[in-house]
């Protein structure tokens, strides 16, 4: 089985050069836009001519933007972002400090998502129109429309101001009381597009023929929505999976910010109010980077999962 | 399979009647606001709901209510004035990669690729750090600038599928030329998907612009947004709630309205998504 996923792989990872090619492109030119004379930008105004001369030397300053494009792609993938005009270290090292407590949100966001969507989605299937299903999908729809930094807020006065069960934002040196409100806030929206793909795709699987044929072979019903209809529906569950990515990137600098959670989108943001930009493209190209082979780690759950992908591949 | 009908779809109907009173309520806030929502002058600074003042008072002693009615203006005419310029971008973006094909086709659509590549307002963020200090006007430019993607892969699938029907085919035949043929003929056949598309991203364009205000990276004081008031709300959201809840409330409203109308319309413009 595992052999025929080499071909539909390599097509996955070449697809993949042009968007990255794109990415550091694209970030590469706003870079430039904004720094306009970046030697001058990161030591000054009053700094010295001599270390100006050789700081444009050494980063291809002086050479044409094709020249300039190269040099420092040629620094990035050495692992080498520059360095933070504010902190005065290099830019990575300023992001992987952050890294770790943005993944944990991540994760539990995800996990939370999951167990939720997938939960509220089959209790909604259970029976279609009815009254428990209008409820559920009402519910999925309000979580999907909720701005994440509102529901947020509201989650920390509930829970934390009027309730004083959890704590109202920090980072708590990682102690689990404080990931809870930031996760579910993160999640929530992630949550409605999970349970109303579940639902959908329940419904649709359990009228197919092959449903029917499982049956009329004497499988017993647990098996026959086991082996069937389950991992029938699990494609499109992984789909929505990958988009919730997008959702939990997009969503963490807010929710960082509102609950002074000391990740990289909040990095990201205070970067921006500081003007520092080594550290604000370097995190929007970790974001991208991250988001993108996601995506691909999607594309390869799909080669497993489903058998079809893998001839169409392109 | 039978057309549903519009007056039975509940969501698509709540949705009309959340964005009509969002509409509405926006187009009169200056008739609707007691106050003057910028005034300082006489008020109590974080006054409770009630009273005077019904949804309460913020920090500086300005009435929620009518900054609140005011904001709703900014709101709807970044969500769609943002929409407009997107959807023509896309749209003429769209229309060239699908009509010429080949090499602008795989040009453009790589370019699309690549600013889907990012999480939309993580590559805001970073575009906004471009411009020297932020503003409102700068959300406008960095939202139109990301917002095209969608609208144009749509608009290049209609006209994929709509190229080759015979009557396109017969456009061609007498004569038309490259231009009518989009406009007259690819255009109009693709409007129902390009409107669900629109609708869907004048909602994230009002999450969006209230994001970025909520950051710090939209709208300055004085310009009202409800992003902006929710910042303010964060700062007092232990003494004083009603700062927080009343702004986000408004949006919440006026976004579940626009994507409840924006899921209804794919139920009855859209087949392939018809039950």
């Amino acid at each position: 089985m595992l052999a025929d996923l080499g071909r539909p792989l390599a097509g996955r990872l070449l697809a993949l050069v042009p968007v990255l090619f794109g990415i550091t492109l694209l970030v590469f030119v706003l870079n430039a836009v904004a720094l306009g004379d970046p030697a001058r930008a990161a030591m000054g105004q009053r700094a010295d001519p001599e270390a100006l001369e050789r700081m444009r030397r050494e980063y291809a300053l002086d050479r044409p933007l094709p020249v300039q494009y190269v040099t420092w792609i040629g620094r990035v993938l050495r692992g080498d972002l520059g360095q933070s005009f504010r902190e005065q270290r290099p830019v990575t090292e300023v992001i992987f400090e952050r890294l770790p407590a943005t993944v944990r949100l991540a994760v539990a966001a995800t996990v939370i998502s999951i167990v939720l969507g997938v939960a509220v989605g089959a209790l909604a299937a259970v029976r279609p129109g009815g009254a428990l299903d209008h409820v559920l999908m009402g519910a999925a729809v309000l979580g999907i429309s909720t701005p994440v930094f509102w529901l947020g807020m509201m989650l920390s006065l509930v829970f934390a101001v009027n309730l004083g069960w959890l704590p109202v934002s920090g980072y708590g040196g990682g102690d689990l009381r404080y990931l809870v409100l930031p996760a579910f806030a993160l999640g929530a929206l992630h949550t409605g597009t999970v349970a109303r793909m579940t639902r959908s795709s329940l419904l649709e699987v359990v009228r197919q023929d092959y449903m029917q044929t499982a049956r009329a072979k004497g499988l017993s019903e647990p098996i026959v929505l086991a082996k069937h209809a389950f991992r029938n529906a699990l494609i499109p569950i992984v789909t929505v999976i990958g988009i919730g990515l997008a959702d939990l990137l997009v969503g963490a600098p807010l929710t960082e910010t509102v609950f002074a959670w000391p990740g990289v989108g909040r990095l990201l943001v205070a970067a921006v109010g500081q003007r520092d930009l080594p550290v604000v493209m370097g995190a929007v190209m970790v974001f991208a980077l991250v988001y993108v082979l996601g995506n691909l780690a999607v594309d390869l759950a799909y080669l497993v999962i489903d058998p079809r992908t893998r001839r169409g591949a392109s | 399979m039978a057309r549903p009908s519009a007056l039975r779809h509940r969501g698509f109907l709540t949705g009309v009647a959340l964005v009509a009173l969002f509409a509405l309520v926006s187009l009169l806030a200056p008739a609707l606001a007691p106050y003057d929502p910028t005034a300082l002058a006489g008020a109590t600074t974080l006054a409770r709901p009630g009273g005077a003042h019904p949804l309460g008072t913020d920090a500086l002693g300005r009435d929620l209510l009518s900054r609140v009615l005011w904001a709703g203006r900014v709101s709807l005419a970044v969500g769609l004035g943002v929409e407009l310029l997107a959807a023509f971008i896309g749209c003429v973006i769209g229309l060239l990669a699908g009509y010429y094909g080949g090499a602008l086709d795989a040009l453009l659509m790589r370019a699309t690729d690549v600013v889907m590549a990012f999480p939309s307002l993580v590559l805001a963020i970073g575009l906004i750090a471009v411009f020297e200090r932020p503003g409102l006007d700068k959300v406008v430019i960095v939202l139109v600038a990301l917002g095209w993607t969608t609208i144009a892969r749509v608009m290049r699938g209609a006209v994929l599928s709509l190229k080759a029907r015979e009557h396109v085919q017969a456009a061609r035949a007498l004569g038309a030329g490259d231009v009518k043929i989009m406009v007259q003929h690819l255009l109009p056949n693709a409007l129902g998907p390009l409107l669900v598309a629109a609708t869907i991203g004048v909602g994230s364009n009002m999450v969006a612009e209230a994001g970025l205000s909520f950051l710090g990276l939209g709208a300055q004081s004085p310009t009202l947004s409800w992003g902006a008031m929710l910042a303010d709300g964060q700062t007092f959201l232990v003494t004083a709630w009603w700062v927080a809840v009343f702004p986000g409330l408004a949006l919440l409203l006026a976004v579940l309205g626009v994507n409840l109308l924006g899921d209804g319309l794919r139920d009855l413009l859209d087949p392939r998504f018809r039950e």
